[in-house]
């Protein structure tokens, strides 16, 4: 097995998904599938090839130091389940 | 501080970058506006908002880092460090990871109890800053976005400082370089230079670190000192009562001077970097960096030693007039009026800085630009005024923003340097006290001073001191 079910477990804690015992053994099956197909990537020579950080041969795309208009209070909060005043409300953040 | 134990100190520094506007989009980065006024979909973190990097931001970088010596790496990207909290709509924040912008710089920092000595630099990265969650009240928390992806640069020290001592030399060596380079306006207390502490201690001799803890919270140079010494205190304790220190994150409460754990985030140390797709590679060429070194303006310590070699400066006052580079301006600007550094020195540190503080205002402010008090030193140099009416004068200038002359005009200020007007006062000084003047021809020459002074006062402090002196030594040894 390329990932046992605890790590699926433990990145899936991370990303905030809960998953029932089925769900869990399903994912690590599919999961170890893909890494399975990395490995056989990993055949490949890459000795002399850089590591590609994007898909697209491209370079320094930038914007100058202007600023632009905001899109308002209102539609910055127009999806919000829950405001008070101009903020997002969220339940209590404890620190 | 504990004999039996080492400390070691590493320190990453948040520098807000002082851009108009966001690093990944046009939103302004304005202090102080109306909550989520100044967000759109990319900091916002709206499905399909794709970032665009700013410019100034990777100038910003390259002048940080060529002024603190590292090496300014040709390609670099951009890493998602991801996590869930509030205040990162993302859920990511975009930072750099492998491959930042610079790496392997150092400064050279100076304390009492270890001398001069290197602190590295491990490296410099550009990311973006999270919103700002407001006061819970009762049971919700609020999210203002305002200050999501605004830009910041961290600083990452190597692990070389070994007392509280030496942290607060080193950030007081990086806090003007990013001040007088213009990236950063330096506010601690509003956060545009913030501090975390990497703190753990070792027995001397010890090759491998002790575990670390770092503290947050840290925003001003006193709460800095005051948190690394008391948790070394506590991680010494920890060990001596038979336990081991947690590597974990602790707040500093500025209240009751000590850290707190701040558990909940522990998990969130796990945060999968990965290169992000959304942003293109940034490659940045030699001229690129050449351009910008010949843009760098002469730094803090530079400048210390050039007051010291050329002007003939003392060390500490090179140091106090270069550490800010609005007063060193001021200063450069003086001294080119009017050519007696140290006399320049002197007002600048004197009378000038204790007025600004007094009324609470920047140099940036000052009433008295360099050439008028350039005028006042002007007068004194050539006898018109004494050092002590000078002060009247400058006081006077202040209020009114005239010129030294029109002041010692208008005042009649000008010093009495007629030997026969300050002889007049001075017989009558000796008439008024032959008590004084029987015991001063008998030997003691101390009172000469209460001579002085009361030919001073009699002449309104305008006659000229030297003068005064002469003829007084003159008179009573007749």
């Amino acid at each position: 097995m390329k990932i046992s079910r605890e790590e699926v477990e433990h990145v899936a804690r991370l990303a905030r998904l809960a998953l029932e015992p089925t769900e869990l053994d399903e994912l690590t099956g599919q999961l170890d599938a893909i890494l399975g197909y990395v490995d056989k990537l990993n055949e490949l020579d890459t000795e002399d090839v850089e590591p590609t950080a994007h898909a697209v041969p491209m370079e320094n795309a930038f914007r100058e130091d202007q600023v632009q208009a905001s899109i308002g209070i209102e539609r910055a909060l127009q999806n919000a389940p829950s405001t008070a005043g101009s903020c997002y409300q969220v339940p209590k953040v404890i620190e | 501080m504990d004999s039996r134990y080492e400390v070691v100190i590493g320190l990453e520094v948040h520098v807000q970058l002082t851009t108009k506007s966001k690093i990944f989009c046009g939103c302004s980065t304005a202090f102080g506006q109306a909550p989520n006024s100044q967000t759109c979909p990319v900091c916002l973190g709206l499905p399909g908002a794709l970032p665009v990097l700013n410019r100034q931001v990777v100038e910003d970088a390259i002048k940080t880092g060529l002024a603190t010596n590292c090496r300014i790496a040709p390609r670099s990207i951009f890493a998602r460090k991801n996590y869930f909290y509030p205040d990162l709509p993302k859920g990511y924040q975009i930072s750099q990871f492998e491959l930042p912008i610079c790496e392997h710089g150092w400064l050279e920092i100076e304390t009492e109890e270890h001398g001069q000595k290197k602190v590295g630099i491990t490296r410099i990265h550009m990311e973006e800053d999270a919103g700002k969650l407001l006061h819970a009240d009762g049971n919700s928390s609020s999210v203002d976005l305002n200050r999501a992806c605004t830009p910041l640069l961290e600083v990452v020290s190597e692990p070389d400082m070994r007392s509280a001592d030496e942290a607060i030399a080193y950030l007081k060596q990086l806090h003007p370089i990013v001040v007088y380079l213009g990236v950063c306006d330096g506010n601690l207390e509003e956060g545009s230079f913030r501090c975390d502490a990497n703190v753990s201690v070792r027995p001397w001799g010890q090759q491998e670190f002790g575990t670390r803890a770092e503290v947050k919270n840290l925003n001003s140079f006193r709460f800095i000192k005051q948190a690394i010494e008391y948790e070394v205190e506590r991680q010494i304790e920890v060990i001596d009562d038979g336990g081991r220190v947690v590597q974990e994150t602790r707040l500093f409460d500025a209240d009751s001077g000590v850290t707190r754990s701040m558990r909940g985030k522990e998990e969130a140390h796990d945060y999968r970097y990965f290169p992000d797709p959304d942003l293109v590679p940034l490659v940045v060429s030699d001229a690129w960096v050449e351009r910008v070194r010949g843009t760098l303006p002469e730094l803090p310590a530079a400048k210390r030693q050039r007051y010291q070699g050329e002007l003939g400066l003392a060390a500490y006052d090179a140091g106090v007039i270069s550490a800010e580079r609005p007063v060193a301006e001021y200063f450069e600007a003086l001294v080119a009026l009017h050519n007696h550094p140290k006399t320049c020195a002197n007002w600048v540190m004197g009378e000038l800085l204790r007025a600004l503080n007094e009324n609470g205002i920047g140099i940036a402010d000052c009433p008295v630009t360099p050439k008028l008090l350039a005028g006042v030193l002007q007068r004194i140099e050539d006898n018109t005024i004494s050092g002590k009416i000078a002060k009247t004068v400058f006081e006077e200038i202040w209020q009114t923003g005239k010129t030294a002359d029109q002041v010692i005009e208008e005042k009649g200020l000008k010093q009495m340097t007629d030997t026969g007007a300050i002889e007049v006062i001075v017989a009558e000084v000796i008439a008024a006290n032959p008590g004084q003047v029987a015991e001063y021809q008998a030997g003691k020459e101390k009172l000469m001073g209460f001579f002085v002074g009361q030919v001073m006062k009699a002449s309104k402090g305008k006659a000229n001191p030297g003068l005064v002196n002469q003829l007084l030594k003159k008179k009573l040894s007749e």
